[in-house]
This record gives C-alpha cells, structure tokens and sequence, in this order.
C-alpha cells in the first residue's frame, strides 16, 4: 500500500510549517507499511479527542472514531475490549490527556492495555489559541496567564513510567525517521505504548530553535531498566532552560495486559433467551 | 384466610435484613402470594436501623399499607420505632435476649435466639433464619415450606441452617398461640426479583453484550449482578476510573459492534452528560440506566425521588433524539428495558430506563407483560462504498463494525458528512440535523405498537391520577379504591402525546401524583396542552404508603 493511498478529500486546516504534518506523515507511513506485513489497515481504529491534534483523523482514510475533548482513551479501551484483533491508536493533545482527560491516561498506563497513545505535545492549547497546559515551561506568557503561569510543568514520561505504561518514548516533528520508528514500535508494542512528540506550534508556542538545539537521540540505553528510564526521563524537566532534551526509546517491557483478562469470549450458541428462562427459575 | 398481609423485619445494618426480607417474600411467595418488598436502610455499613417490609397480597401490589400484621424485631429500636404500626390484631416477634417486650399491647412471642445459636454453634448471621422459623410457626406457614426456601436459596452451611430455623419455629410453639392464616394456593409462584434484577435480565435478553458502570446507590445492584452473570453470558462487565469513562467505554464498545449499557444515579449521571450529547451527534447506541434517590446533590443516597425527569430528557448541549422510558416495577422493567435496548440500536442513539430507588431495590413479583427479543438494527448490505452517516427514509444509516476490507468506518463528534468526515458547511450542517431528528420521528412510529401509556382502574371514571415510574402501584390501588382512573406514562420521549390524549378522554379532573417537589411530569405534559388539576408530591425521600396517597386523595377530592 502506498502512504498517499491513505489520503482523505478533508481539507487540511493546520497552519503552515506545523509539527502536526510530521506526525500525519509518519504515522501514514507506518499504517501503510504495516498494512503489508500482516497487520491489514482495516483492522485499525483511530480515536482522537478535540484540539489540532485530533483533526489527523479526518486526514487519515482508516477506521476512526472522533472523540470529544479529552477522552480517547475509554473509547479505545472499550473498542480494544471488544476486539482484541483490532489496532488502536489514539491522538490526544497536552491539554487533552494531561488536562481534561489525564484520569483516563492514568488508568490506560495502569491497567496495561494493548493500544497506543500518541501525544502531541506542543505544550500549548493550540485550538482554543494559546493557553498555557500542564507541559508548559513555568513563566509562560499564554492568554489565561499573560503575567506568565505560576506552576512548575509536568513531566509526563515520568508519570507514565510510574503508572505501568510499558512502552515510553518521545519524539520531536522535526526528525520523522526517529518519529517513524517510534509509532513502529509503538504500535507492534504489546501494551500500553506511550510516545511524547515534541510537536512545534508555530503559531503559539514556537520552539522549533530550542529543541533543534536541545535535543538528542539516546541510544544503547538498557530500556528494561525501570531506574536508568526514570534517570533518563527525568533528566529534563520540561523547563525552559538550557537543558539537553532526550528522544527516544526510554523503556519497553513486557506485563500483563488488561485486554488478556478479557479474552472470555461469549459461549457459543449463546441462547438467551431459554439461559434466561432458567435463571428466572432460580428467583421462585 | 388473608388476603393481604404485611411483614415488617427490622434490626441494624449488618444483621441482613434485606436478606431477611427477601426470605419473607419467597415464603409468600410459595404460597400463591403477590409480593411487594420495600427495603429502607439509611447510608451506613454497621449500625443505625434497617427494616424490609414485606407485602403479600392476592393481588399484585407495588406499594405498602401503614399497618402491618406482623413485627419481626431483631432489636428494641425496631419495636419502638414501628409499633405505631400494629393493629389490635397484629403480633409481634421478637430476639427474647435483646428486645423487651414490655410495653407491646399486642400478641408477641419471644424466640431465644442468642441461646440457640449458642446452642446450634452457629454464626450471629443465622439469627435472621432463626427468627424467621419462628415467624413461620407464628404465621402458621408450614414447616416445609420454610425447609424448601431454605434449601433452594442459602446453600451455604445448609444442615445447620435448617436445625437453627426449626428450632426457631419449635420455640414458637412453645411460646404463643397465634391462630394460623391460610393463604390460597390458586395463584401460581412467579419469580421475585428487584426491578435492577429484571433491568438486567431484559438487558440481556436483548443483546446485551457489555455492562459499564461506577457504583452509585440505587444503581448499584446492576453492576453486582451483571458481573455475578457475565461468565454464563460472555458479558464484558466493567467498572471503570469515574462515570466519563463509563459513558465514552459504552461507545467504544458500541462503535466495534458491541450491545452496551450503563447504570448510575444523578450525581454520575451529571458526569455522563457530555457523552451523552456525543452518542446524540455521532449516532452511537447506548442504554443508559439511570434510578433516582433524593437530591441535589448527594442528597439521600439510599432514599428515593423522581428529581430527574427532566434532567434526563434535557441533559446533552445540543438537539437529539432520545429514548426514555421509566418503568413502574419489575415487570415493566423486564419488559421495556429489552424494548430500550432495541430502541438504541434500532435508531442509533441514547435510550434511558429512568428508575428510581424504589423501582431498583424493592422486591416484586414478575408478571411480564411478554417477551421481547432482540431486533436486528440496520446492518450494511456490503455494497459500494460504506458511509457511516448516509442519508435515508427513516433518518437510520446502516451499521457497520470494523473490521471491514476495503472500507473505512468513521465515527464523529463534530458535524460531519455522510462519510463521517468534519464539516462546517451550513448545509450539511442543516441536513444532518434533520437526519437525527427524522430518526426521532421514525423511533416515535415504531413506538405505536407499544403499550406506552397504560390505563388502570375505573375506566369511566371523570377523574384520574397521573402518575410515572414507581408511583404506578400506589396509584392503581388508590384509585381502584376511589373508583377513579389511573394513567401511567411509562415512555416519556419520544413522548406518547396522542396516545395520552385518547387515555384522557372523558376525563374532567386529573391529578399528578409525584415524588418531587415540583410536579415534573405535570410541567412535561403541560408542553402538550393538557392541564393538571391537582399535584399530589412527596419529596422526603420515601414513596407514598397506601395510606399516604388516600389521605392526600381525600383532601383534594374533599
Ligand atoms: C469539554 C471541553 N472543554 C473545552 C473545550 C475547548 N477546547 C477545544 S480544544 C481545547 C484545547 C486543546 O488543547 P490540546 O489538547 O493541547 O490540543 P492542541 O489544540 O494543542 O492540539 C479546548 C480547551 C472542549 N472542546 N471541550
Ligand atoms: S495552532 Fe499550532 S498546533 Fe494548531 S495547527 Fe496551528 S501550528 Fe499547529
Ligand atoms: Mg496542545
């Protein structure tokens, strides 16, 4: 298959020069390629919630359902439950999953389930024009904090890392082999796959200099280690200083699935309506 | 003979009284009687004071009588607090090592029950199974009947079970001499269950395939006893972070083809309200149980109301169709629930079974009004391109669950195209509108063949009581008792306006009767032009008695 083929009549609505075509592109490429190696592109759903981000599904002609702010994740869950055969790959914005729905992104990582959470981490609210999220450096100057936010960011490889997700990483849109690979494996990662993309806004938050700049590649790092993840992960802080940025895979292992637990499948020939008869027996 | 005998058991929490009660009715039960159990506990694990009362009539009965025939007492509190209760016939039985009977005027009998779960070795639970051969004794229900109850519904320590329970009934031989009551046998034993049990019975019956829920009184018995039968049934039972979750996994489950539902009460069901609204735009089925208790708020968590209604019929930003529909007891519940379950999936869209705690928690007898199976909703035929949202007659696109080759399904909470693609034109913007609200129109059709308002009593009668969800049992017996109509508006959208009209017919004087302090359903059918004479409303979180609503009766009707 070939990437175009998974273009849409939807006509793009981003800003020039956003991160967001990388992470369309890549995981376009992805879909595409892996549609060839035994993972049929029908049997992958997308979920998105509502911010730029999540108009990458009206981008993407594959199975979607386009969620509402915050809450990709129970929908995922439930459509992974209900089909373990299927893909599911979720888009979620900062302010989507660690704002409105960082519940949901919480229990996804705890319970281990077998579906993918790409996050466009542009550290801004990009729809609703330019306020501050929980990834934002402190003393950004947004339209809800124009004296600059009083909180210290979050770091949410770190709170993935401490909730159970078994696949982290993170990636930046301006280097789309690092961010193929990492939807690739991402996607084939059996578990709860979480990957930060480093997604430039260019109209609200531009810091495609500073982590041109800032950014590296880890590599050879034991990504088995739960300590050496965390050094990692928490070697920057999602501050606005000079720190180096890691990318990256920074932890991948193997755990009991959520989905696992649900694999019962319904008793063959199920006849309802004479198992209910019965049951009603037992309340004479 | 008795046509109509009340029981009330009473004690603290922990002591298993609404056990105790369920055992009451199943004796009934045996006996050919109709059974209404009401269960009142207030919010609290170990303590305070619980009673069941259980209602057995000739008749089927929704509601209870003030006085009762026998008081069942594990402690004092019960005695004091419920004596008002006891007529001049009425007796009472009581744990002779707790409860002093000194000031009962009327008949008792003290069973010893601490010494002979002493005796017997057994655990303080098995008091109530004590007391309960007494009670047997007492009431003249035969030894074997009791034994087959037993045997049948506590299977656990069952021997022992059986010796405390006969000792019991032999102690209240020896203790008092309360003529036998011989209750007719001509009425065959129906199932006794909650109407959470015939909520999810119906459920299932009609292809449920997922229960998702958070717990919340009185909705929580759903999630117990759905999860107690996903192994028989292959359900997928789960309980989520919050009720957000609930609603959205609902939907997930829905979009891969899966026939879900959810249960919760207000509180929850403020937190479903934006999922709500996006099953309405994207034309996701979902059955959403939801059983009122005394609000706002957290209000009275195990006490009832009928707060909701319009909540329900509003909550969602946005117009959509929806289906509500608010069963009146077991029965109905068993019934409608299937037909909301067919409702959702046949119009792709939200369907409610709008209970209420006494609905959900009370014990009835079964009388099913029939069977209803599973409809087929509209499937895609495979042909040409597959549109998630495409326009036909009946506003109803097909349905069609990944995966599917060669296709793309696309479900969407913003206004989208018939492909399922976002869009802000005006037009589509209009159409697609149109299309979700013909669906409320093609749903209202279907609705015809169903009984959605009920008429009981006086037919002729000028003057009717109007009444929704669990007041129906109360009002029939009040109005049967004045000779006047009752109406039950048991669906209430898409809402039943000509069939109410004709069941008005000849009626001058119609009075609402309501848990609520506002007459919601008066203001509902006020929309449609009919007038409401007078409300009858009850808002300190318990239903209306017999006697609470011929009292009222009695003043309005002066
Ligand atoms: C319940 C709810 N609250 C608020 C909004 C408005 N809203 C739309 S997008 C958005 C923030 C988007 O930020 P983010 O998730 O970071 O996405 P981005 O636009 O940056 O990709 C908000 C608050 C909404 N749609 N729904
Ligand atoms: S506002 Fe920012 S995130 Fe949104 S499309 Fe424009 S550049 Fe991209
Ligand atoms: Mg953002």
């Amino acid at each position: 298959m070939n990437p175009k083929d998974l273009a849409t009549y939807a006509k793009n609505t981003w800003c020039p020069g956003c991160g967001n075509f990388s992470i369309l592109n890549a995981m376009r490429a992805v879909l595409a390629e892996l549609d060839g190696e035994g993972y049929p592109i029908e049997n992958v759903v997308l979920v998105s919630g509502i911010g730029c981000h999540a108009k990458i599904v009206d981008y993407l002609n594959v199975n979607s359902f386009y969620s509402i702010h915050g809450r990709t994740l129970p929908v995922a869950t439930a459509i992974k439950l209900a089909n373990p055969d299927l893909k599911v790959i979720c888009f979620s914005g900062d302010g989507d999953s660690l704002s409105e729905g960082l519940d949901h992104l919480v229990f996804a990582a705890k319970r281990n389930i077998d579906i993918t959470l790409i996050l466009h981490d542009n550290r801004v609210f990009g729809l609703t024009t330019g306020q501050y999220t929980p990834t934002s450096p402190k003393g950004f100057k947004g339209k809800s904090t124009p004296q600059g936010s009083d909180e210290l960011p979050m770091n949410p490889p770190e709170l993935m890392l401490a909730c159970g997700a078994t696949y982290i990483a993170r990636g930046y849109t301006h280097g789309i082999d690092l961010l193929q690979r990492l939807f690739r494996e991402a996607v084939l990662h059996k578990g709860f796959s979480f990957v930060d993309v480093l997604q430039v806004c260019v109209s609200y938050f531009n810091m495609y200099e500073a982590y041109n700049k800032r950014t590296y590649e880890v590599k050879g790092n034991d990504t088995g280690s739960f300590k050496e993840a965390q050094r990692i992960i928490r070697s920057w802080n999602y501050d606005g200083g000079e720190t180096l940025i890691p990318l990256g895979k920074f932890y991948e292992i193997d755990a009991p699935r959520l989905d696992q637990a649900f694999l019962g499948a319904r008793p063959k020939d199920l006849d309802r309506h004479s198992k209910v008869k019965m049951l009603l027996e037992n309340f004479i | 003979m008795m046509d109509d005998f009340s029981t009330l058991i009473g004690g603290i929490a922990g002591d298993g009284i609404n056990e105790a009660g369920v055992t009451v009715a199943r004796l009934f039960n045996r006996l050919g009687f109709r059974i209404f159990m009401y269960y009142d506990y207030p919010s609290l694990i170990r303590g305070g004071h619980n009673f069941s009362v259980v209602r057995a009539s000739k008749q089927n009965v929704g509601a209870c009588v003030d006085q009762i025939d026998v008081l069942i007492a594990l402690n004092q509190d019960t005695v004091e607090m419920h004596k008002w209760r006891l007529g001049d016939g009425s007796f009472v039985i009581y744990d002779a090592d707790r409860v002093k009977a000194d000031g009962i005027k009327q008949r008792s009998c003290g069973i010893p029950v601490t010494q002979i779960l002493k005796d017997e070795g057994a655990l303080p639970v098995m008091k109530n199974t004590c007391i309960l051969g007494g009670f047997c004794r007492v009431a003249g229900i035969e030894w074997s009947v009791l034994k087959d109850v037993l045997l049948k519904h506590i299977p656990k320590k069952v021997e022992q079970n059986l010796r405390v329970a006969r000792r019991g009934y032999d102690s209240a031989v020896e203790l008092c001499r309360v003529e036998r009551s011989t209750p007719s046998q001509d009425q065959v034993a129906l199932p006794v269950m909650t109407g959470n049990q015939a909520i999810c019975l119906g459920l299932i019956k009609a292809g449920l395939g997922a229960y998702v829920a958070y717990p919340m009184t009185p909705s929580s018995s759903l999630l117990d006893f759905m999860a107690r039968l996903a192994p028989d049934f292959g359900l997928k039972v789960v309980h989520p972070e919050n009720e957000i979750a609930v609603i959205l996994m609902a939907q997930g489950f829905a979009y891969a083809g899966i026939k879900a539902a959810v249960g919760t009460s207000g509180g929850g069901f403020c937190l479903m309200t934006e999922g709500v609204s996006l099953a309405g735009m994207a034309e996701n089925p979902v059955v959403i149980v939801v059983s009122q208790r005394t609000g706002p708020s957290t209000g009275l968590p195990t006490y009832t109301a009928q707060g909701d209604l319009h909540f329900v019929l509003n909550a969602g930003q946005g117009e959509f169709p929806r289906f509500v529909v608010s069963p009146g007891d077991a029965a109905d519940a068993y019934y409608w629930s299937g037909i909301a379950m067919n409702m959702a999936w046949k119009y792709q869209t939200p369907a409610f079974i709008l209970s209420d705690k006494v609905t959900s928690e009370s014990l009835y007898s079964l009388d099913a009004a029939g069977d209803v199976l599973e409809e087929e909703p509209s499937l895609w035929d495979g042909q040409g391109r597959y549109s998630r949202y495409s326009h036909t007659k009946t506003g109803v696109s097909a349905l069609a669950f990944p995966p599917q080759k060669g296709q793309v399904i696309k479900a969407d909470s913003y206004v989208h195209d018939e492909f399922g693609i976002t869009t802000e034109d005006p037009k589509i913007t209009k159409e697609m509108n149109d299309k979700r609200l013909k669906k409320g129109r093609s749903m209202a059709e279907d609705l015809d063949r169903y009984e959605t308002v009920k008429v009981f009593g006086e037919e002729t009668s000028k003057t009717a009581l109007l009444c929704w969800g669990s007041n129906k049992g109360v009002c029939i017996e009040a109005a049967r008792k004045f000779g006047l109509k009752a109406i039950q508006v048991l669906v209430l959208s898409p809402f039943p306006e000509a069939k109410l009209k004709h069941a008005l017919e000849g009626v001058h004087r119609l009075i609402a009767v309501e848990c609520n302090s506002t007459a919601q359903l008066a203001r509902l059918v006020g929309l449609y032009g009919i007038k409401t004479h007078d409300w009858i409303l009850k808002y300190d979180g318990r239903p209306f008695s017999l006697d609470d609503l011929q009292a009222n009766l009695g003043r309005v009707l002066g």
